[in-house]
């Protein structure tokens, strides 16, 4: 029996309203170890309703999802908060470092949550900038960076608490193509050469030129899922 | 890290943070003025008519207040001295018997207050002495009187004039006397300089034929704080038939202005803070729209809600305790320069009318007590305090995805 990282069954998500909007329906997805999966599909598909399921930030209508084996749906908010900061690296499409730290203290915050010693973090903080290429930015606040490397500092800070995997929501929706293809090779490196399991959603073909497996999303049903 | 962010955060919106600040600074610079001015007066009013004359603390027989008659007097006895001299904290005593009579002058007569003292104990003790501005103190023997300075203008008597007293004896005994005006005294109450005439003890008891009695010994004591410990120790050791009462019991009416007066303070200064807080508030609000999407991606990557709701607990405190402490800085010269310049009212002015109608003098003069100043900074805190639960209470229930789409 295979070991997931992720692991959802029957997930469904329903926006209750005049007129229901069942945004994910029935998925059963199974991410392994190691994999770097984009999740595709027209807007309005449900991608990020998907994500923010399996990162434990929404909670399904029914369903299960399974982060290495531990059931996410009967988690208070409060045991999921612990539970991402521990298992789970976010990448969001913007704004995600806090404009008062610098690139080193938005990377270091993570690790501060996790109480993780001075000298410790110092030297991961140092490894992980120098791995996303922005080791002499390590002191700019996030309003001195460019948007690109706004996002590797994200990337950085979510790989800050070694976490089982990494989402990344739309990760280059509000980059130039240089930059976005930069990221994208970035986390290609850092899942070849570290193992980190990425999942990300895009629209973008080049970015989806990446992947080595493709999900593709259509009205909240699983439609394809091709491995190459 | 958290009190990094957090001083980092209001320095975010340099004008706005700079807005809030001068508010809450003008408010403490206000209200420490006012509440200083305001302790100022009643410190006068203390010294002026309770250090100056009455005393803290006094031994009285049991049955002479409230009428405060010559018949309640007590009779001197050795009793006494050694009671009171064997109080920690006591430093002497000096007798008086006090009772009304009418003094005339040639002229006009007026009601007054006729007080037997014992001059060389009131010298030894009190600072009556000092007060004589014209003529001379009295000696144990003179036959004569000291005038307070408002009655002998109102009597038109001046220095070696003649004044004399009618009023009821012991016991209700007729009491007669004429004296020579032998100084002026000067009191910075009003109600004092009006109203005393002064004689050495002896005559005094021979005038209201009370030989040997007083209706009231002042007890002086080393720090005016101990007076309720004085009092307390006394009322085991008198004699029977004697108590001691301090100067909240003997000035009812003075303690209770004290206590009205200060109390509207409070209502103003509350007031006053209400408006800033709500400043604070609005500012507050605005600290937290503005940063929900950034709240939303910190709960989303693992931060608890109190941390963060600590932290935003942490700047408004920072913030308005930054502002009261600059208000408190701000503050210190402005009231320090009314307690070295008091503010006189001159003759005839309308506030000195005002002033004297409550038996006080002139003089608005602000005291520098941390005391005030320290109370500026704990209310401050605790206003803001309470107002920053409203959003900490809002952090607390957010959810991360909701907050993120703002
Ligand atoms: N909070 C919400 N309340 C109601 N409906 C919602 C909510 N969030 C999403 N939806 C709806 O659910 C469906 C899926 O939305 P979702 O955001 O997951 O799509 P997506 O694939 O991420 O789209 P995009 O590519 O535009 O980001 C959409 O029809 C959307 O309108
Ligand atoms: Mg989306």
């Amino acid at each position: 029996m295979t070991n997931y990282v992720i692991e959802t069954k029957s997930l469904t998500k329903t926006y209750e309203g005049i007129v229901p909007v069942y945004a994910v329906r029935g998925a059963d997805v199974t991410i392994e170890d190691n994999e770097f999966t984009a999740i595709i599909g027209p807007s309005g598909s449900g991608k990020t309703t998907l994500l923010n399921m399996i990162g434990g930030l929404d909670r399904p209508t029914s369903g299960s999802v399974k982060v290495n084996g531990h059931e996410l749906t009967g988690k208070t908010d409060s045991e999921l908060i612990d539970f991402r900061l521990k298992h789970i690296g976010f990448v969001f499409q913007s704004y995600n470092l806090i404009p008062v730290l610098t690139a080193k203290e938005n990377t270091e915050f993570i690790m501060l949550l996790q109480k993780i010693p001075k000298a410790q973090r110092d030297a991961r903080v140092e490894q992980l900038l120098g791995e996303v290429g922005l080791a002499d930015k390590m002191d700019k606040r996030p309003t001195e960076l460019s948007g690109g490397q706004q996002q590797r500092v994200a990337v950085a800070r979510a790989l800050a608490s070694k976490p089982d995997f990494v989402l990344a929501d739309e990760p280059t929706a509000n980059l130039d193509s240089a930059s976005a293809s930069n990221l994208l090779d970035i986390m290609a490196r850092l899942n070849k050469e570290e193992g980190i399991t990425f999942i990300f959603s895009t629209h973008d073909q080049r970015v989806i030129d990446r992947a080595r497996r493709v999900i593709t999303l259509e009205d909240g049903v699983v439609v394809r899922d091709e491995r190459r | 890290m958290l009190l990094r962010l957090a001083y980092r955060n209001i320095w975010r919106n340099k004008r706005r943070t700079a807005i809030t600040l001068m508010s809450v600074f003008f408010a403490v610079i206000l209200s420490t003025l006012m509440m200083s001015m305001k302790e100022g007066m009643y410190a006068r009013m203390m010294d002026s008519m309770i250090g100056a004359y009455s005393g803290f603390v006094q031994v009285q027989s049991a049955e002479y207040l409230p009428d405060r008659s010559l018949d309640d007097a007590l009779m001197m006895s050795d009793g006494i001295d050694s009671s009171i001299m064997s109080t920690r904290h006591v430093t002497g005593w000096v007798p008086r018997i006090e009772s009304f009579a009418l003094a005339a002058s040639d002229e006009t007569t007026k009601g007054a207050m006729v007080v037997g003292i014992d001059p060389v104990a009131e010298k030894d003790h009190t600072d009556m002495a000092a007060r004589v501005s014209d003529g001379a103190y009295l000696e144990p023997d003179d036959k004569a009187v000291l005038l307070g300075s408002g009655l002998a203008k109102k009597l038109g008597l001046a220095v070696g004039d003649t004044i004399v007293l009618i009023g009821m004896g012991y016991q209700g005994s007729t009491a007669t006397g004429k004296y020579p005006v032998k100084g002026l005294v000067k009191f910075g109450s009003p109600e004092l300089s009006k109203q005393l005439v002064i004689l050495p003890l002896k005559e005094a008891q021979w005038f209201f034929g009370a030989e040997g009695m007083c209706t009231n010994i002042v007890v002086l004591m080393d720090n005016s704080d101990r007076s309720t410990k004085i009092v307390s120790d006394l009322s085991g050791s008198l004699p029977t038939g004697l108590v001691a009462h301090d100067w909240e019991v003997l000035m009812p009416d003075l303690k209770h202005m004290i206590e009205t007066d200060r109390k509207e303070g409070y209502v103003f200064m509350f007031i006053l803070y209400m408006v800033i807080s709500f400043g604070i508030f609005g500012t507050m609000l605005m600290m937290l729209a503005e940063r929900m999407h950034e709240f939303g991606v910190l709960v989303a990557v693992g931060m608890k809600r109190w941390r963060l709701a600590a932290v935003f607990w942490l700047e408004v405190v920072m913030l308005a305790l930054l502002g009261s402490i600059l208000g408190m800085i701000g503050a210190l010269p402005v009231v320090s320069w009314f307690y070295y310049f008091p503010i006189t009212f001159g003759e005839g002015e309308e506030f000195t009318k005002m002033f004297e109608e409550y038996g006080m003098e002139p003089v608005m003069q602000s005291t520098v007590d941390i005391g005030v100043f320290a109370t500026q900074a704990l209310v401050v805190a605790a206003i803001t305090s309470v107002i920053a639960l409203y959003p900490m209470m809002r952090l607390l229930r957010m959810k991360a995805i909701v907050a993120m789409r703002s």
